[in-house]
């Protein structure tokens, strides 16, 4: 006997089981990345007044706006995948799905110059607490990219066989990866102001 | 285990061992947790020795802790910690959320499986590692943590230990998250045909209200980990402040950083953990007391309701564990009133049970003995709390053993009865055997006895304004003198609770292959799981899913031929 709704939808409820599980899993997410935005804001106000602004002064913010742009990018061609799968076009789906994983490597790409410009001037975790907060925060967020890069990477060249076998539980991969890459993007929405811009 | 009916054999090891069916899962988790409670408890006997005796030489086990087998006061710390530790996040949770909900929530729910069962499986071994994690660290050079299970900075951030902790708690935080979102999808996407939500059994209420703190608080717990973590590998200072003196000298830190910070990330998991910790209690205690006074649950509805209302409730007291800490007098009013507004839920619970045995003809089995003692157990570790929850009387009760006797009753004689309950209640739903009345009642009431004659006097020493966390017991301490006596009586309440213990350790074996052989429903109760054969099928649990058509208790009601009638069974054509 099969677990039910692992694929279709359960009437009642409008939601397959790991579409209730990928939002849930996002919660716990939401509350972790939370937890850390309050340390954020009790560190800045226990700071001097101004300091973490002033100490905020030596990030790179063209670098870090495009960044943003290359994520939101990202986040728009994960749906066009996800959607040209709905459309039963697999060859676009691998097209957008790679621009994905390279908008998301270019990410990391310019994370690591902004890091080793940060470590050249000495600047580390431990030289006051806004870099604290901005290599904690930064750092879980590029590990977060790294994560959904290997499911992304999996499911655009090994694991896209399913399309074949089971095309609607693949679609329903897709969605959820997606969901989650939506929420990544959306975390760095919060980071690039908080720490950037302040 | 002989109801393989058709269905493919699969090797030992997928079965036992590297198994994603709830059911062995929910076993593993049982086994493994109640073993970790037993060596959380074996460190605090060693620990009474010290409190009882100061400076002697310990018994029996004393060769381990140094030549003249004295405890010294950084292993009592040591101890101390892990003590916490191992008895909440590797015993209770993984008995009450792990053991429990995977074993009976899908068998509730009419479900053949957990909605993820490879999930299920990683939670467990996730759990494990965590848990040698945890163990490993007795064995290293440095030693076990010891800065308390609480792990307060400045002193945790700098102590020996703590790192291996920490790591060990990120192990057991995964798996408790992957654990709960697995029972939230399953009782909102599996329950059988025609269990709507005001059908379900509290038990399953208990479970999702359960799993949803455990999803939303424990990752800011995981953030303050993540934060402790980086000021002790990466030398940052999120919880040291600037010109921090240790023994005299001042610390090379970067500063800038705020103790308080851990103790509000801290306490947001900590608090709706306290719940964690007794709401699956109450889960099983209303369904072996629903059963065993054979009329339905008084209250059914205020029941879910107040469960969900102290849910979100437990979200917004956290910061009455911080009363001392200067926060402010606004803050603590405000927290000191949402924790009187916690109590009202609790204590609708508490009343419904209470009143669920009003002119019952009471059946009084182990199960029912071990769910009626928790009933004013729980009550004697919820309003000795009260007090606490006022900032004026917590000043002077605070890091008291008044605290330490308020929350053991909570979670001590509460929670673990209870959970005891449940061992007894469904072993024969695991085993298809009862375990031994004679045993049972030789475990339940010397237990009784001396888990109040552990955590009663702690009220006595609390109020003479005796710390807790004293090597000594307070032997240096003038205050104390009139009421250090009482420690030797407590340590020797301990060893025994420890003897009363054996009975249950031998029934649980015994009874595998010695006890009573019984039918599908040896209690005669009504929810879906004794419909299934016991124990249930590999797999899939039921011969055929079974369709709901009742409220989750009806029992003795007028005008049916038995007292009670399954969920399961179909109403007749009016």
């Amino acid at each position: 006997m099969n677990i039910p709704y692992t694929v279709e939808e359960r009437p009642d409820t409008g939601l397959y089981n790991a579409k209730l599980g990928v939002w849930l899993f996002l919660a716990s997410e939401v509350m972790l990345f939370g937890g850390l935005f309050s340390a954020y804001i009790f560190l800045r106000f226990g700071a001097p007044a101004g300091a973490f602004h002033e100490w905020g002064q030596e990030l790179n913010v063209p670098l870090a706006t495009f960044n943003t742009m290359i994520l939101i990018t990202s986040s728009v061609t994960m749906v066009m995948s996800w959607a040209s799968l709905k459309l039963n076009d697999f060859k676009k789906f691998k097209l957008y799905m790679g621009v994905t994983l390279l908008c998301a490597l270019v990410f990391l790409f310019i994370k690591y110059l902004e890091y080793t410009a940060k470590f050249d001037h000495h600047i580390y975790p431990s030289t006051n607490t806004f870099y604290a907060i901005y290599f904690t925060l930064t750092g879980l967020h590029g590990l977060h990219i790294i994560g959904g890069m290997a499911v992304l990477f999996y499911l655009w060249l090994p694991g896209n066989k399913m399309w074949n076998s089971d095309p609607e539980q693949f679609t329903n991969r897709i969605e959820i990866v997606g969901l989650y890459w939506h929420f990544v993007d959306l975390v760095w929405i919060f980071l690039f102001p908080i720490l950037y811009l302040l | 285990m002989s109801n393989d009916h058709n269905h493919h054999e699969e090797s030992f090891f997928r079965k036992y061992i590297w198994s994603t069916d709830h059911k062995i899962i929910g076993i593993q988790y049982g086994f493994t947790a109640l073993f970790f409670l037993l060596v959380g408890f074996s460190l605090m006997m060693v620990m009474r020795w010290q409190l009882a005796y100061p400076e002697t030489r310990i018994p029996f086990v004393g060769s381990i802790f140094g030549d003249d087998g004295i405890l010294l006061p950084e292993i009592y710390n040591s101890l101390g910690a892990m003590h916490g530790t191992i008895m909440i996040f590797l015993g209770i949770v993984p008995l009450a959320v792990g053991a429990f909900g995977n074993y009976l929530v899908p068998l509730q729910i009419g479900a053949p499986d957990m909605a993820f069962p490879k999930l299920n499986a990683a939670s467990y071994w996730s759990y494990l590692v965590g848990g040698l994690v945890m163990m490993s660290s007795f064995f290293t050079e440095e030693g076990a943590a010891r800065s308390g299970w609480t792990s307060y900075p400045p002193l945790a951030d700098i102590e020996v230990g703590q790192t291996i902790w920490l790591i060990g708690m990120i192990f057991l935080i995964t798996s408790s998250l992957l654990g709960s979102m697995n029972i939230i999808t399953t009782i909102v996407q599996l329950r059988a045909p025609g269990l709507t939500w005001m059908r379900l059994p509290f038990f399953v209420w208990a479970q999702l209200v359960t799993s949803f703190l455990l999803v939303l608080a424990f990752p800011p717990l995981e953030a303050a980990a993540v934060l402790q973590l980086m000021d002790r590998v990466v030398g940052t200072s999120f919880f040291l402040p600037s010109g921090l003196v240790v023994s005299g000298e001042l610390m090379e830190v970067s500063g800038g950083g705020s103790p308080l910070l851990w103790q509000h990330l801290f306490w947001f998991l900590a608090h709706p953990e306290v719940y964690v910790l007794i709401l699956p209690a109450m889960g099983i205690v209303s369904e072996v007391i629903a059963n065993n006074s054979r009329k339905p649950l008084w209250g059914y509805n205020s029941l879910v309701f107040a469960t969900i209302f102290l849910g979100f409730m437990s979200f917004i007291v956290w910061a009455h564990h911080m009363f001392l800490t200067g926060m402010g007098t606004a803050m603590s009013a405000f927290f000191q009133t949402t924790t009187m507004i916690i109590s009202i839920p609790s204590v609708i619970i508490l009343s419904a049970l209470f009143i669920s045995l009003w002119g019952a003809s009471i059946r009084f089995n182990t199960p029912m003995l071990f769910a009626l003692a928790f009933l004013p157990m729980f009550g004697i570790g919820g309003l000795t709390g009260l007090p606490l929850g006022l900032a004026a009387a917590d000043i002077y009760l605070h890091d008291t053993y008044y605290v330490i006797g308020h929350f053991h009753y909570v979670v001590a004689p509460g929670t673990i009865f209870g959970l005891f309950a449940g061992i007894y209640y469904w072993y024969p739903k695991i085993t298809g055997r009862k375990m031994n009345e004679s045993l049972g009642k030789l475990h339940f009431w010397p237990s009784l006895l001396f888990m109040n004659g552990i955590f009663m006097p702690m009220f006595i020493q609390g109020l003479a304004g005796v710390s807790r966390r004293l090597w000594d017991g307070g032997l240096e301490y003038a205050h104390a003198s009139g009421v250090f006596h009482w420690n030797e009586f407590m340590s020797i309440s301990a060893w025994l609770l420890g003897l009363a213990q054996i009975p249950f350790i031998l029934n649980v074996f015994y009874s595998i292959f010695r006890g009573e052989k019984v039918d599908n429903n040896p209690w005669e109760s009504t929810t879906l799981e004794w419909s299934a054969p016991s124990p249930p099928l590999p797999h899939v649990n039921f011969e055929t899913l079974p369709t709901v058509y009742r409220d989750p208790y009806e029992y003795s009601l007028p005008g049916r031929n038995r007292d009670f009638t399954p969920q399961s069974e179909p109403k007749k054509n009016k």
